[in-house]
């Protein structure tokens, strides 16, 4: 009950406030088009690195939201209110991260194939980059939560946050590459994708409780 | 089996006993006990920096007790936090709002954090908000802000209220809203905690001065830099 209440806020601000999630939908688009540009607009180049560009430009268009996650609630007083509600804390993140999952990592799952096309995929690389995208997504958001917990009070977050999460999307961005280049080629996509499943079990488990740890560290 | 009572604080109301606080470096308080019978208000006075807010804080768990313990009818709250936490409101200085939500979201929104069951109607009524109901937070004056934070009070019960400095910024019509809430609330078997520089008539409340703790042997820092405040 206070679960899907707080889910609704979130979405229901999301939306009101509306630019994040177009932000973070536009940086995706924008940025992959430049690669084109950047390298040329050879076919052979382009799908040779159309995976490794999409996953890439996903990642740092999911850090672009992350600063935000907790911040506006610490700011206002509300994760202070949030902290002494039933709910436990730790419910609480996975709460904020579905609802962060929602507007910007289900976007940027949607949008991936159309950019795939544009960088000229294989025909069999779609359905793995968008089963990658699918459930890697909500990982990144789950282990950007405990970088924007650490973070808060921090003077320049943001960047900060960048270098405390960036290194810990490395697992995602490297099988999630492998299971979009194995499927263009023919191969099995499945077992890079069993591993991102299991990459998001884990975060689920371990990451609200860090993050539920931060938070009350920011609140003393 | 229920946790055993604990023995030196009262079987009903809300206690504390021997309570230290630390913020940084800097010992706060120490020593410190408090008793808030049931249906009583305890009303904290001191100076600016003597630790009204941070046993507020304390109270509702958070901020970590250095020492000491707090009890709820006679049980450790260490015992169950989250049931300490379904029984309290707490209202800091900030009024946690969101700009792009209206007033009656906002209190239907926390209302249905605590589980529902409030009125959200009856507490938007209490502190005149109704005519506002439907506006976003963001084209609310102070005074209105300040009273949507308080009508949470109202919108779901909680046996144990902390308050934090409520009257900032409300006029004088608000305050006595302010005063009928928490009347009604007292009527009602509730406890009440709360932090204020301004005279507030609270029938029947008790009074507990912070700022007169000697600071003792293990904050020597904080006793030098009080010597070298006063020097001339």
């Amino acid at each position: 009950m206070s679960f899907r209440c707080l889910v609704a806020r979130d979405l229901r601000l999301a939306f009101r406030q509306g630019g994040d999630a177009a932000m973070v939908a536009a940086f995706f688009v924008l940025t992959v088009i430049l690669f084109p540009f950047g390298v040329g607009p050879g076919p052979e180049l382009l799908q040779r690195i159309a995976p490794g560009v999409v996953w890439v430009t996903a990642l740092l268009a999911a850090l672009l939201s992350l600063e935000r996650l907790f911040l506006a609630d610490y700011e206002d007083g509300s994760l202070e209110a949030l902290a002494l509600m039933k709910l436990p804390l730790e419910v609480q993140v996975v709460a904020k991260c579905l609802a962060h999952w929602l507007v910007t990592g289900l976007p940027l799952t949607l949008l991936a194939p159309l950019l795939a096309l544009l960088l000229h995929l294989e025909a069999g690389g779609y359905v793995a980059l968008v089963a990658g995208m699918a459930l890697g997504t909500p990982t990144l958001s789950l282990i950007g939560a405990i970088g924007a917990a650490l973070t808060l009070g921090a003077r320049r977050g943001g960047v900060l946050l960048s270098l405390l999460v960036l290194p810990l999307y490395i697992p995602v961005l490297i099988f999630g590459v492998a299971a979009c280049e194995a499927a263009a080629a023919g191969l099995a996509a499945r077992p890079h994708l069993l591993l991102l499943a299991a990459f998001f079990a884990l975060a689920l488990a371990l990451a609200p409780f860090a993050a539920a740890a931060g938070l009350r560290q920011a609140l003393e | 089996m229920s946790p055993p009572l604990l023995p030196d604080v009262p079987a009903t109301g809300f206690a504390g006993r021997d309570l230290t606080c630390r913020r940084g470096e800097r010992l706060v308080f120490a020593g410190l006990d408090f008793t808030l019978a049931a249906a009583g208000a305890l009303v904290l006075t001191g100076r600016n920096g003597s630790g009204k807010s941070s046993l507020l804080r304390l109270m509702a768990g958070l901020t970590p007790l250095e020492a000491g313990r707090l009890a709820w009818d006679g049980i450790d709250v260490a015992e169950d936090r989250a049931a300490h936490r379904a029984r309290l409101h707490f209202i800091g200085h900030a009024d946690a709002l969101k700009p792009t939500l209206t007033a009656a979201e906002t209190l239907a929104f926390w209302a249905g954090m605590r589980g529902g069951g409030g009125d959200v109607a009856a507490a938007l009524a209490r502190f005149r908000l109704d005519r506002i109901a439907d506006t976003p937070c963001r084209f609310l004056s102070a005074g209105q802000r300040r009273r949507l934070a308080l009508a949470r009070l109202v919108a779901s019960p909680a046996a144990l209220w902390l308050l934090d400095e409520p009257l900032t910024g409300l006029d004088a019509e608000s305050v006595s809203d302010l005063h009928a809430a928490i009347a009604a609330h007292r009527e009602a078997g509730g406890r009440l905690a709360l932090a204020t520089h301004a005279a507030l008539a609270l029938p029947g409340a008790t009074a507990l001065a912070l700022g007169d703790f000697a600071p003792t042997a293990d904050s020597g820092r904080a006793a030098l830099f009080e010597w070298d405040a006063a020097a001339p």
